[in-house]
């Protein structure tokens, strides 16, 4: 009879320093005004480094970890949703985007109270739908001042001079701009701490989801998106980086101690793309049914993740400008770093060809010891979704087991969870995993 | 008199393939209307933008998620069935997310001698796009170079863009002709015409163009032109729609979409700058945007409501290619300020196929709506 090695657990100790910093941004967030700072809106992948020169008292909104946070709780979702479809926004849009504006539409902050409406927009653009989310949702305000830095360059392995040039020339112009719309003078300093912290805490996630390469697995993917997500929200602040720091360590530390992120590690698969948010409990479900943990994914790992290939061919964290002991002097050094260092993240290169994509989840398959690939087929987001059925068919190839679900990050209505059960199910019984019975169970 | 156009628009493939072999050139794939003709000619290369079939096809299932734009799909499906197998390269301008799914999907299963994506900005509004633009337009210049083995030089250059302006300035020509009260032609007419641009040599185009303009100024239809109507949205070439909707009494005048106007609008100004590649990277990025590249600013705005008045719209069909996230984005605005206008419109969401008898009745209640409009208005009077 078949007998499961059984791996120490234990709740990681810094999990309530990571949900008080969470609640803290969005209350920083809402209460800005009040103390007299300023706030301002834009996606996750937004140089955030680059308002924290305004001051301290400037606090941001990044809209995809917004709209996830209104997608998990079903009920405020929906009433999001279709107060954006009623007034003509189609249902097929990105569902963070309608979670947003419906948000607006309602006047509904999703942590009470009503939205706080931003004083600028500070934004990116490499999805279609980047600088089109903010153009609307300027518009549904009545028009709040916006910015948006074109970064479709194309990936980071043709980067150019005359490419990053085009990026560095479009943030001084937003320093200007952000300037004259706030009228406030810009701090360089402010800025070089906040490309330093920046660089820092995204090598440091790096880094963590690399100490996932061991088995058992320090952590499982569902721990991880409450993790990641400080990044999201301000990878450039200095507490998220400290924060990361700890965590590194501490993650480090169970690595050393064998300790697991369950107690049985069967079968290790990773995902590629958003999860379906309302649904996460399809991850403990394979857990503590078939020992099957999900390790990360490319969207975990590479979404504010920087990483590197090292010497031996293996993918670590980014060494930051002050690991290389890189004095950062003036503005324009910090933004060519800012730039340079933002145009390496792995979830910005599968938006010119799906091949980079489907190279970094063999990549991913194989460092991390991986026995299958779960893709979602991700309604809500046309961007991460670029060619998926590409990349099932390149793994597959591969002779890299893979199945697909459908669904959508943001919009419950999508998401089969019977029928999804069912299929990765099957998936398990494809990978020989069996269902964890009381006499599998060692000491 | 528009024969010539509709042969090319319907016989696309032989056309090409009777260029191959008229000229021994090479023949260059287009899969957005942001490419650099101009560079292609000046290269002796022919430039042809790949159409969908408007035939619905399963190949493209394996390769594309099902939430991805037909057109697209539709397009990718005509090399994977080998529809274009004359193709010697194929290239693309920086698009929208959907498109660049197809380009490379076609790239790893349809290969060719030459394939190029060129990073066209998003940042169309920037002041930093031209340079950064020019440079890029330097290497594909360098890239095509390598591929038909010698220079391009500065005079062929000049002449890619004579070339692709008398394009331009002929089919402008053919749309002021339809601002008059009773338009020489039909916009299915029209569609021909500016359609079939996009698959020949432009200077067999020209030449066509230039025969057909002066017929044009004493036509006379043989129907009253009925309600004036605009086209605006993303892609098409849906010749059946364009006739059902002109048999129920109306005529598209102008539009507003990636066939028409929005290919063609706005010369390249070599007197403005020294380098004629300069030049070029201007005028693409200060044509009449696609969506996807339209912001902070909605750009496209004055457009449309400059042709809205100059043509005398009275109603607006919204079309849109099904999932097409970028024109799902400004329909809402562009809706609202048509509306403003008073200029009533009517959504479609298009597909591969088109449901003619389905939209034949929102048609027909549409234009029942607008005439129904008109009559008060003249009892009124």
């Amino acid at each position: 009879m078949k007998t499961l090695t059984k791996y120490p657990i234990e709740p990681l100790s810094c999990w309530p320093k990571a949900k008080e910093l969470r609640a803290k941004y969005y209350q920083d967030y809402a209460t800005a005004r009040e103390r007299g700072g300023l706030r301002w809106t834009g996606g996750a992948w937004a140089f955030d480094a680059i308002p924290a020169g305004l001051g301290e008292d400037v606090h941001p909104l990044t809209g995809e970890p917004y709209g996830a946070s209104i997608a998990h709780d079903r009920k405020f979702s929906l009433e999001c949703m279709e107060a954006a479809e009623r007034v003509g926004f189609a249902r097929d849009l990105c569902s963070y985007m309608r979670n947003y504006w419906g948000s607006i539409l309602l006047n509904k902050y999703a942590f009470g109270g009503e939205f706080p409406k931003p004083d600028f927009i500070w934004q990116s653009h490499i999805c279609c739908s980047h600088a089109k989310w903010y153009q609307v949702a300027s518009q549904l305000e009545g028009g709040i001042p916006m910015y948006c830095v074109d970064v479709s360059v194309g990936p980071y392995e043709s980067l150019t001079e005359g490419k990053l040039e085009y990026l560095v020339a479009q943030m001084h112009d937003g320093i200007r701009w952000l300037e004259k719309t706030t009228g406030r003078t810009y701090d360089d300093e402010k800025l070089i701490d906040a490309v330093y912290n920046e660089c820092r805490s995204t090598s440091l996630w790096a880094e963590i989801c690399c100490l996932n390469k061991h088995t058992p697995a320090p952590l499982d993917e569902k721990t991880m998106y409450s993790l990641y997500v400080l990044a999201t929200l301000q990878k450039s602040s200095k507490a998220v980086a400290d924060f990361y720091e700890e965590l590194r360590d501490e993650v480090r530390d169970r690595v050393q101690r064998g300790i697991g992120s369950a107690e049985y590690e069967q079968c290790r698969i990773i995902t590629d793309t958003q999860p379906p948010w309302a649904f996460l409990d399809v991850f403990r479900y394979l857990q503590n049914t078939y020992g099957c943990v999900s390790i990360g994914s490319l969207y975990t790992f590479g979404l504010c993740g920087i990483f590197e290939v090292k010497e031996d061919d293996t993918w670590g964290p980014r060494t930051t400008p002050q690991q290389k002991g890189i004095q950062i002097k003036t503005r324009d050094e910090a933004l060519r770093i800012l730039a340079d260092w933002n145009l390496s993240r792995p979830e910005w290169q599968h938006f010119y060809s799906h091949e980079l994509k489907s190279a970094m989840l063999m990549r991913m398959v194989k460092e991390w010891k991986v026995d299958g690939v779960l893709l979602h087929y991700n309604r809500g987001c046309e961007g991460l979704s670029l060619g998926i059925a590409e990349n099932k068919l390149a793994l597959q190839k591969a002779g890299i087991p893979v199945t697909p679900f459908e669904g959508n990050m943001g919009d419950w209505r999508d998401f089969d969870r019977t029928r999804t059960l069912a299929r990765v199910e099957a998936f398990m019984e494809s990978l020989r995993v069996e269902r964890i019975e009381p006499s599998m169970q060692g000491a | 008199m528009f024969e010539p156009f509709r042969h090319w628009y319907e016989h696309r493939h032989e056309y090409a393939r009777e260029w191959k072999s008229r000229t021994s050139g090479k023949v260059v794939g287009c899969f957005c209307t942001y490419e650099p003709e101009e560079i292609l000619y000046a290269a002796e290369l022919l430039p042809l933008r790949v159409y969908g079939s408007h035939q619905p096809s399963s190949v493209t299932e394996p390769h594309v998620f099902g939430m991805y734009c037909p057109w697209t799909r539709d397009v990718l499906a005509q090399g994977l069935l080998g529809k274009y197998t004359y193709l010697n390269g194929i290239t693309i301008s920086q698009s929208c997310l959907h498109f660049r799914q197809c380009f490379t999907s076609w790239q790893k299963h349809v290969p060719c001698e030459f394939s190029y994506y060129l990073p066209m900005p998003h940042g169309i509004q920037s002041p930093h796009g031209r340079k950064f633009f020019t440079e890029e337009l330097k290497k594909f210049k360098q890239a095509l170079e390598k591929w038909v083995g010698r220079e391009i030089t500065t005079g062929e250059l000049h002449e890619g863009i004579e070339v692709m302006n008398e394009n331009r300035r002929l089919l402008t020509q053919l749309y002021e002709l339809r601002k008059a009260e009773d338009p020489p032609l039909t916009g299915q007419e029209a569609l021909w015409v500016v359609a079939s641009a996009q698959m020949t040599d432009k200077r067999d185009h020209n030449q066509a163009l230039k025969e057909l303009l002066p017929k044009l100024v004493d036509r006379k239809l043989d129907r009253e032109p009925g309600v004036r109507l605009m086209l605006i949205g993303s892609e098409n070439d849906d010749v059946e729609f364009m006739e059902m909707t002109e048999t129920l009494g109306a005529t598209f005048v102008v539009d507003e979409n990636c066939v028409g106007t929005r290919y063609f609008w706005g010369e390249v100004d070599s007197e403005r700058f020294e380098d004629p590649l300069e030049a070029i990277a201007a005028r693409y990025l200060e044509r009449p945007a696609c969506p996807a590249k339209d912001w902070p600013e909605l750009s496209r705005w004055p457009h449309i409501e400059r042709l809205a008045r100059d043509w005398r719209v009275q109603g607006a069909v919204l079309m849109q290619q099904k999932f097409c996230d970028p024109h799902e984005l400004d329909m809402f605005t562009v809706k609202k300020r048509l509306e403003e206008m008073g200029i009533r419109t009517l959504f479609l969401e298009f597909d591969v196929t088109t449901p003619v008898g389905q939209f034949r009745t929102r048609v027909e209640a549409f234009l029942e709506m607008l005439r129904s409009e008109d009559l008060f208005a003249e009892e009124l009077l």
